[in-house]
């Protein structure tokens, strides 16, 4: 299909401004009046609050007030209290908010403030809790019993506190790489039949390993601000989504969602961690509510590494049996979850991965959430998948060797096509071709020849390569598209994704100017804010955007199309089918003289009035959509439609990468000196965007391959790393200089506009492509990411690598 | 090392700085004194964007802090205060800076360009904010405006920069959203639109 916009490359609206300064974030926003709030935060990683004595702060000069635990809804555990009271859960947890006229006098009256706690004791390795004997991170347990389905990964988890504890042979056996035996857990799901699984397979290999839990790093940490008018919260947050946030937060403030107006226009990164209201949020409105005034909650980047959520840490074991013919006949996984206070975990989507990228026959996950006294954890780019996809790479490849494949083949061999079945429910997929995006990598990368090569050693330095896939579902249905026509001829897009600067809010938007037919510097995309009417949208995440807005617009453009096609006809008569569109103009077609351009019938719709324009809405769209609706009713010619388009089962983004690393066995030190990512995300909607995409999560996946991790003390829980260098996310010296990408491009059927997501996938793929190289020069596999520069040198000196198996959290 | 940009200076800056951002409040700690009358302020004549600027200022604070806050220049970011990440990046007499790290009184008579400061007189952008948008350079824009100093301080020294040269100028830029290689081609491009 030939399009006119999509597939092609533009300058989304928002650019300039990020180039000259121009491009508000929420500290950028000063209103008169303002004043500040500032956290007094936990020194302990596990207590209770037994009394607060603010007396002496609320006395200084400038102070205004203080927010505490009683102050604001109640919270039960182990959800992540706005401010904590009877569970304190690790270092640097909010326990009171405090108001002044000035940042620093807020401050400042932080160390006026008496706090007399309870001490309880701590953990912050999962296996060292699971243990018998072992600490709890809550006194009532140790593990989430989770009672509602992660399915949007970006939803809060609920779930109650449990305890779990296996004898302390079994933790070992787990440590040493073995199957542990007779023990509980928590959840889990099997399809196939296992052991028969692994008794038609030729090679089974056995294997335990580690995935570090990382910070997210968002450059603008998650400041807040807000103030009042006439009953109603204008809320300026760093955030994912304007529309995911507004009812979880009105609920929060105790209001009606109609009352609150979320404004966010640029988000300085979210990966997740700002998918849904952050807790501080309702701070930030309360004070503001309180005091009547503009009230801005600066978060610090100390800050944001104790309170912003960090992807979960795993310590697992995985079983894989491989048949003759290179097919994966079945892969039983055990993942014990590092969930931090907030037992968030990722175990389910991490075996989910490998359901699809090696499509085995059979398959069985068992895992436990466990609590620790670290970091909240949240969704971080492609959860569960491209940890995992991290820690199998290697594994994979050990079955590719012995049974003689090349590592790409082997890949190509399992590779899922649009009827593979995905899942524990072994459910459809929309399409995949997966196949196709190895062959073109393969190409590319000239994969065959170079890995047929024997690898040369010069001095300390070796090389290897690598091989990876990345996969995350990336792609949801049932949101609300809106456009509206203005009698000035302009076409107004409604667009209330958040902007994370992946540009897909404008180029799914492109999506309705593809079905209007119209030029694109005649449409204005609407966003940024709730009170410009924008739908019930998505959150930007989860890769879905591409996929589910780019139908939300397209319905609602084919709704206004209908719309002008019966405006036309209730002026020059005729049937329906007689009507075309062209050139911004509705008109006959056997006469193109009868019609009218978009801007007249925007005029005759305000005079028809009814669904024409807005005044009647379709009953299935969302409240918030239906408030959009009303607020612009009347002002034009109005398309809305809730996406009830067709989907079968799981909208696949899938990517393949491809790396050469480069190790000096000296310093431990290693590069990735070449680079190929090839997607599968149908077809390819915004060249530019897609590039980006494909190339940032490489970046990502560098980092967690190579440096990024949570590292605590265990003495104390202190958290190590509270600065950019102390997580280290690569610089622009530590990825490749160039970095050769594309994609399939070959349209997946339930979309109109052909389009998938990928952003998380890639770095997934990324990450197991370095581990796989790393293995590859080594001829060992650490089953550990980050593969840091000191368990290499260890390697290359026979030296031992860890004090504990398998420990989470550490140096 | 920018030959330009001395050792010394730029040793000096972060340790008086360095007491600033070692906590939280260090970015915000002006405005405490000047509401509890501790520090005397001064009132200092600051060249910004070619224009004389007279601003009072606290001896502890920041250049980020004076341009963001006194003088409403919110385009450089804030996003470490301690001299990691490169978003509050500045040019002092055409060399990059991290204005976070930069205490204002220390910088008297240079000339500071703020990203406000790039568009020429009849509001056209400059190469490297072109370059950037022609590469898309940017994706969530926060680390934008130092990448587009740290650029713009590269090509006034060397119009015509190999990918390498580019690579190392942009090296003290954090982009977390990886954009990396669409900033490299940026710079290339906005090479290009100045040869």
């Amino acid at each position: 299909m030939t399009f006119m916009h999509i597939g092609k490359d533009f300058v989304p609206p928002d650019v300039e401004g990020k180039v000259t300064g121009d491009a508000k974030y929420v500290e950028d926003f000063a209103p008169e009046g303002m004043v500040y709030a500032r956290l007094l935060t936990s020194p302990l990683p596990s207590g209770r609050v037994v009394s607060i004595d603010a007396s002496e702060a609320l006395r200084m000069d400038g102070v205004l007030g203080i927010l505490t635990a009683d102050d604001l809804p109640l919270s039960t555990a182990p959800d992540d209290p706005v401010l904590a009271s009877d569970d304190v859960t690790y270092i640097g947890q909010p326990i009171v908010a405090i108001a002044a006229i000035s940042d620093s006098i807020a401050e400042n009256a932080i160390d006026h403030i008496e706090i007399e706690f309870e001490r309880r004791s701590f953990v912050t390795d999962p296996l060292e809790s699971l243990v018998e004997g072992g600490p709890n991170a809550y006194p009532d347990g140790n593990v989430l019993m989770q009672s509602n389905s992660l399915e949007d990964e970006n939803a809060t988890i609920r779930g109650g506190i449990n305890t779990i504890k296996w004898p302390s042979g079994e933790v070992e056996k787990l440590r040493n790489g073995q199957e542990p035996q007779g023990v509980e857990f928590a959840d889990g799901w099997t399809y196939g039949d296992l052991d028969a699984a692994f008794a038609e397979s030729e090679v089974i290999v056995e294997e335990s390993f580690v995935t570090a839990g990382t910070p997210h790093h968002c450059m603008e940490p998650r400041s807040s601000m807000a103030y009042w008018q006439n009953g109603k919260c204008y809320f300026y947050a760093s955030t994912q989504s304007q529309s995911a946030v507004v009812e979880p937060l009105a609920e929060l403030l105790g209001i009606e969602p109609e009352n609150v107006c979320m404004i966010s226009e640029n988000t300085g990164g979210g990966f997740g961690s700002k998918g849904r209201v952050y807790p501080t949020m309702a701070i930030t409105g309360r004070f503001s509510q309180l005091l009547n005034r503009p009230v801005q909650l600066r978060i610090t980047r100390e800050e944001e590494y104790y309170l912003g959520v960090g992807r979960p840490g795993m310590q697992g074991w995985v079983k894989t049996g491989v048949r003759a013919d290179g097919t994966v006949a079945a892969v039983d996984v055990i993942i014990i979850s590092d969930g931090g206070p907030t037992g968030r975990n990722s175990a389910s989507s991490s075996a989910q991965h490998i359901s699809v990228v090696y499509t085995p026959t059979a398959m069985r996950l068992r895992n436990i959430p466990v609590f620790t006294n670290t970091a909240p954890r949240g969704a971080q780019r492609g959860p569960g998948q491209n940890e995992m996809s991290a820690a199998v790479a290697p594994i994979m490849d050990i079955a590719a060797r012995e049974l003689g494949m090349d590592r790409a083949q082997f890949r190509r061999v399992n590779a899922p096509h649009s009827e593979s079945p995905v899942y524990e429910h072994q459910g459809p997929v929309t399409s995949a071709f997966m196949a196709e995006a190895i062959d073109m990598a393969t190409d590319m990368f000239n994969w065959t020849e170079r890995e047929a090569a024997p690898r040369q050693r010069n001095g300390s330095k070796i090389r290897g390569l690598g091989v990876g896939l990345g996969y995350h579902a990336a792609g949801g249905n049932g949101y609300d598209g809106l456009v509206r026509i203005t009698p000035d001829g302009r076409i107004h897009l409604h667009n209330g994704v958040g902007n994370l600067g992946t540009y897909s809010y404008a180029g799914t938007a492109r999506a309705a100017a593809e079905v209007l037919k119209c030029r694109w510097e005649s449409c204005e995309i609407v966003r940024g804010s709730t009170d410009r009417h924008l739908p019930h949208a998505s959150t930007q995440g989860g890769s879905n955007t591409i996929f589910t807005h780019t139908r939300t617009n397209w319905v609602a453009a084919e709704d206004a199309v209908r719309k002008l096609k019966e405006i036309a006809m209730a002026e020059f008569g005729g049937s329906f089918d007689e009507y075309d569109i062209a050139d911004e103009r509705v008109f006959r077609t056997d006469n193109p003289d009868q019609g009218m351009s978009y801007g007249e019938a925007a005029t005759k719709a305000i005079e028809m009035g009814g669904s024409f324009s807005g005044e009647e809405y379709p009953e299935d769209i969302h409240p918030i959509t239906q408030r959009a609706v009303i607020g612009i009713a009347g002002t034009g010619l109005i398309g809305v439609a809730k996406d009830n388009l067709e989907k079968r089962g799981i909208a696949p983004g899938l990517m393949i990468s491809m790396a050469e690393v480069e190790i000096d066995l000296d310093t431990g030190k290693y590069d990735v000196i070449d680079y190929v990512g090839i997607a599968d995300c149908g077809t390819i909607i915004h060249p530019q965007g897609l590039s980006q995409q494909i190339n940032g999560g490489a970046v990502w996946g560098f980092g967690m391959a190579a440096t990024e991790r949570h590292v605590y003390d265990p003495q104390n829980a202190l958290p190590a790393n509270v600065g950019f260098h102390q997580a280290k996310l690569p610089t622009i010296l530590d990825v490749p200089i160039e970095m050769p990408n594309g994609a399939v491009d070959i349209a997946d059927p339930y979309n109109p506009a052909g389009g998938r997501g990928v952003g998380e996938p890639s770095q997934g793929s990324a990450v197991a492509a370095v581990t796989s190289a790393i293995a590859d020069a080594l001829g060992h596999s650490f089953n550990r990411v980050p593969v840091t520069s000191d368990m290499i040198v260890n390697f290359a000196n026979d030296a031992d690598q860890e004090a504990r198996l398998l420990a989470l959290n550490t140096f | 090392m920018n030959p330009k940009l001395s050792r010394r200076r730029f040793i000096k800056g972060v340790i008086y700085s360095s007491a600033a951002a070692a906590s939280g409040a260090g970015y915000y700690l002006a405005s405490a004194q000047t509401n509890s009358n501790a520090v005397v302020e001064r009132l200092l004549s600051l060249n910004i964007n070619g224009q004389t600027r007279l601003v009072d200022v606290s001896p502890s604070e920041t250049l980020a802090f004076t341009l963001r806050n006194k003088l409403g220049l919110t385009g450089l970011k804030v996003a470490c205060n301690r001299g990691e990440c490169g978003a509050c990046t500045v040019l002092l007499d055409d060399v990059a800076n991290y204005s976070c790290s930069l205490l204002t009184h220390t910088i008297k008579d240079r000339a500071i360009t703020t990203i406000e400061g790039l568009r020429t007189a009849d509001g056209q952008l400059s190469a490297v904010q072109q370059g950037f948008i022609e590469e898309l350079a940017p994706q969530c824009g926060f680390c934008t405006p130092g990448q587009v100093m740290s650029a713009t301080a590269l090509l006034i020294s060397n119009p015509n920069p190999t990918r390498e040269d580019a690579r190392q100028a942009l090296a003290g830029n954090l982009c977390r959203c990886g954009a990396y290689d669409h900033y490299l081609n940026g710079v290339m491009r906005a090479s290009e639109l100045l040869s």
